[in-house]
């Protein structure tokens, strides 16, 4: 069919099953636009209230959807709006294609108005970038965009597309996406060699990171802790893998991991690492990181193999491939002795406190697990909150907690709620949030508005930035800079004059009461929590620390 | 792990398209992986470039190294060139050479089988091909005199035998 570039572009969309797009109009998209006008019948368009938005929300579509996230943006400032976004997918491993229009071809590097060469600057931050100022090259690089965005470990990857491209006719004869890259091969030896240290181990620990829930091994997974008794800790990234009330789940690893969790990764003589980086915030110190323990990591990038942590047993594979192919070998045990020892920690992890009249993080959350069905999708934005989310959510699935976990983007969560909302609409979306990161996108607020989107926001206002002020109190001597901020925003006018609705809790009673109100509202609500700046994330280990620096609290 | 720094010689088939250039510096530059020196030229394939790059490191580092550069979509094959490849680098030196010094110079391009590609009143202009360690021993004669001008390509390498780099490229 003739077509133009823009037509093209949406043509190859609808062959990638690409249903909606998120992003931001402006003259060099001008073009590719009028194409989103005349597809409006097949391609949904949610317009954010900034490029941002639109990058964190095409995030949100694809982690709750599993599909591949699609934002567009204009030349210029609407291009580089998108990089925080991007740069938040792609450190966790999210598909995310980005489309950028760029001033026409006989304009590129003469600093033109709005233009920018976000191909370049988005370099160190994408798995790929296409420069298109040819219509020829266009179609093969939008195919392999998508093929680039999901193969092997998923991220995003960027199109720049000048004007005049956008506007060139060619012919375009439909066709299927490419296929995926095959899987890494891996030696059959080494699932002996695994099966072997796992049967001969007397305390295997799992360390489930992001990849198990990437490559859907979730179920695989479990049958390996039943077979093989072993118990397991996730990460940020994995959390809903194993699921909250599985009793051999030791809970989050790390800085605000619990002890379980922690000290079970000290104490064991065999460490399995599926799908995990072993990141600063859970390999604190990496020299004496699970320092009893022979470490085995598996992971579908070659490159994550030894680079912070050096392992005993790296395997480049497919984690889901790989322990279908490794459960046969593995030996029936259940490491009783062992299994009772690690997850006996667990009990001294901090309870919910409750008792009083003020209105505790814990308490919120342990409310909204109780009054919402287990397939509710929990976003949260990045600091204090989002550790209590981590800890507190009985988070059930993999696709249920949506948090910028490698970048800690404060600002990610409303974009990100507004992305899942869409791609799941019928989904109970919560996003929590604190006062700080609110600050930094509420501006969605109208887009969650005019998508009547029924997110919920519950903002955990402590009146401080309150991860930076925990530091600080602990660390620096209480010389709060720049953190306790005197800001007099009223979150309820504010919401009132996006057109949302705005509720307000002081106790655990009072949350109940407007969390039950919310919950039957149509379109947005934010409700204003006012918790005290005195609670702390704990347990915490200090950067570079182990176990043995542990603060309980 | 061995620990020691080391020298080593990369030879990189990537595709022949725009930015690979930047996309591999940025990759080296944000990983922290040092370039010695950095070529890049077409080959018999108008699809693919051949890039050579001398790096240093250790063992881990070179992990890293071919890792991180290998999934590059643009990278069809990296390979670490051992000591027995043919490695050669091109040196174009322009020196001060009055007619007192002039004769010594040429002496010395002799003996290194250097090449005087042009000559004036006051200067000259000496070519060398060879090994790194070659360049390395003739700059260090001519220290002695008073350069004008320094040009080095940086090393570029083939290996020996009936092989090709591009043998587990896959066509596409």
């Amino acid at each position: 069919m003739r077509v133009n570039g823009s037509q093209l572009v949406m043509e190859v969309l609808l062959q990638h099953g690409v249903d909606t797009v998120f992003g931001y109009p402006g003259g060099a998209a001008l073009n590719l636009y009028d194409a989103l006008y005349e597809y409006s019948d097949r391609i949904k368009v949610v317009t954010t209230a900034h490029e941002q938005g639109a990058s964190h929300a095409a995030d949100g579509y694809a982690r709750a959807t599993g599909k591949t996230g699609v934002c567009f943006a204009t030349s210029g400032p609407g291009a580089t709006n998108l990089v925080t976004g991007i740069a938040t997918a792609f450190m966790d491993s999210i598909p995310l294609v980005a489309i950028t229009a760029n001033v026409p071809d006989s304009l590129i590097g003469r600093d033109a108005f709005q233009e920018v060469s976000i191909s370049n600057v988005v370099i160190p931050v994408t798995k790929h970038t296409y420069f298109i100022n040819n219509i020829d090259n266009l179609e093969d690089a939008l195919y392999n965009a998508f093929r680039i965005a999901s193969s092997g470990r998923k991220g995003p990857v960027l199109i720049d597309i000048t004007k005049d491209v956008t506007a060139a006719m060619t012919n375009y004869k439909p066709r299927k996406p490419i296929d995926k890259d095959p899987l890494p091969a891996f030696e059959k030896a080494d699932l002996k060699k695994v099966a072997d240290m796992i049967n001969a181990s007397s305390k295997p620990v799992i360390y489930c990171g992001g990849g198990v829930a990437a490559s859907n091994a979730g179920e695989e997974l479990l049958q390996l802790m039943d077979k093989a008794g072993i118990p397991a800790a996730h990460t940020l990234m994995s959390a809903g893998v194993i699921g909250y009330d599985n009793p051999k789940n030791l809970g989050m690893a790390g800085m605000h991991g619990t002890i379980a969790a922690n000290k079970a990764f000290d104490r064991a003589d065999l460490m399995i690492a599926l799908g995990t980086r072993f990141s600063d915030r859970v390999a604190l110190n990496p020299e004496k990181f699970g320092k009893r323990a022979q470490k085995i990591q598996i992971d579908i990038d070659a490159s994550e193999l030894n680079k912070n942590v050096f392992v005993d047993l790296g395997i480049t594979a497919d984690i889901k491939d790989f322990l279908t192919q490794l459960l046969p070998l593995i030996k029936e045990n259940g490491h009783e002795e062992w299994l009772s020892l690690a997850t006996g920690w667990k009990s001294k992890t901090g309870d919910v406190k409750s008792g009083d009249a003020e209105l505790h993080p814990s308490e919120i959350l342990h409310s909204v697990c109780d009054m919402t069905d287990k397939d509710t999708i929990y976003v949260t934005d990045v600091g204090q909150h989002q550790m209590w989310a981590a800890q507190y959510l009985k988070h059930e699935h993999t696709k249920q907690f949506l948090t910028s976990g490698g970048l800690g983007t404060m600002g990610y969560g409303y974009g990100a709620a507004i992305g899942a909302q869409v791609g799941c609409p019928d989904a109970r979306v919560i996003h929590f949030t604190g006062d700080g990161s609110f600050h930094m996108n509420l501006n969605e607020g109208c887009t969650a508005v005019s998508q009547e989107l029924p997110i919920i926001t519950i903002i955990m206002n402590n009146q401080v930035l309150g991860m930076v002020y925990q530091w600080q109190g602990i660390f620096y001597d209480h010389r709060y800079s720049a953190t306790d901020l005197h800001r007099k925003t009223d979150f309820l006018k504010i919401a009132e004059g996006f057109g949302a609705k705005g509720f307000k809790a002081d106790t655990p009673d009072e949350f109940e009461e407007v969390f039950a109100k919310a919950l039957k509202e149509k379109g947005p609500v934010w409700i204003d929590c006012h918790i005290a700046k005195s609670e702390y994330v704990y347990p915490m280990i200090p950067g570079g620390g182990t176990i043995e620096d542990m603060i309980i609290g | 792990m061995d620990k020691t720094e080391r020298s080593e010689i990369l030879s990189i088939l990537v595709s022949n398209e725009p930015g690979v250039t930047a996309r591999l510096g940025s990759l080296f530059a944000r990983r922290g992986f040092n370039i010695d020196s950095f070529t890049a030229s077409p080959t018999n394939d108008p699809k693919l470039t051949r890039i050579t790059i001398a790096t240093t490191g250790d063992d881990r580092k070179f992990d890293q190294i071919l890792t991180q550069t290998a999934k590059q979509e643009f990278v069809k094959t990296i390979d670490i060139m051992g000591p027995k490849s043919i490695y050669r680098e091109l040196l174009l030196l322009k020196v001060k050479a009055d007619k007192k010094d002039r004769s010594q110079l040429m002496e010395i391009v002799e003996i290194y089988r250097g090449r005087i590609v042009d000559l004036s009143r006051n200067s000259m202009i000496i070519e060398l091909t060879g090994s790194t360690k070659k360049i390395d021993g003739f700059m260090d004669m001519m220290s002695c005199y008073e350069l004008i001008d320094v040009c080095r390509t940086g090393v570029t390498g083939i290996n020996r035998g009936d092989a090709s780099i591009s043998d587990n490229v896959d066509d596409e």
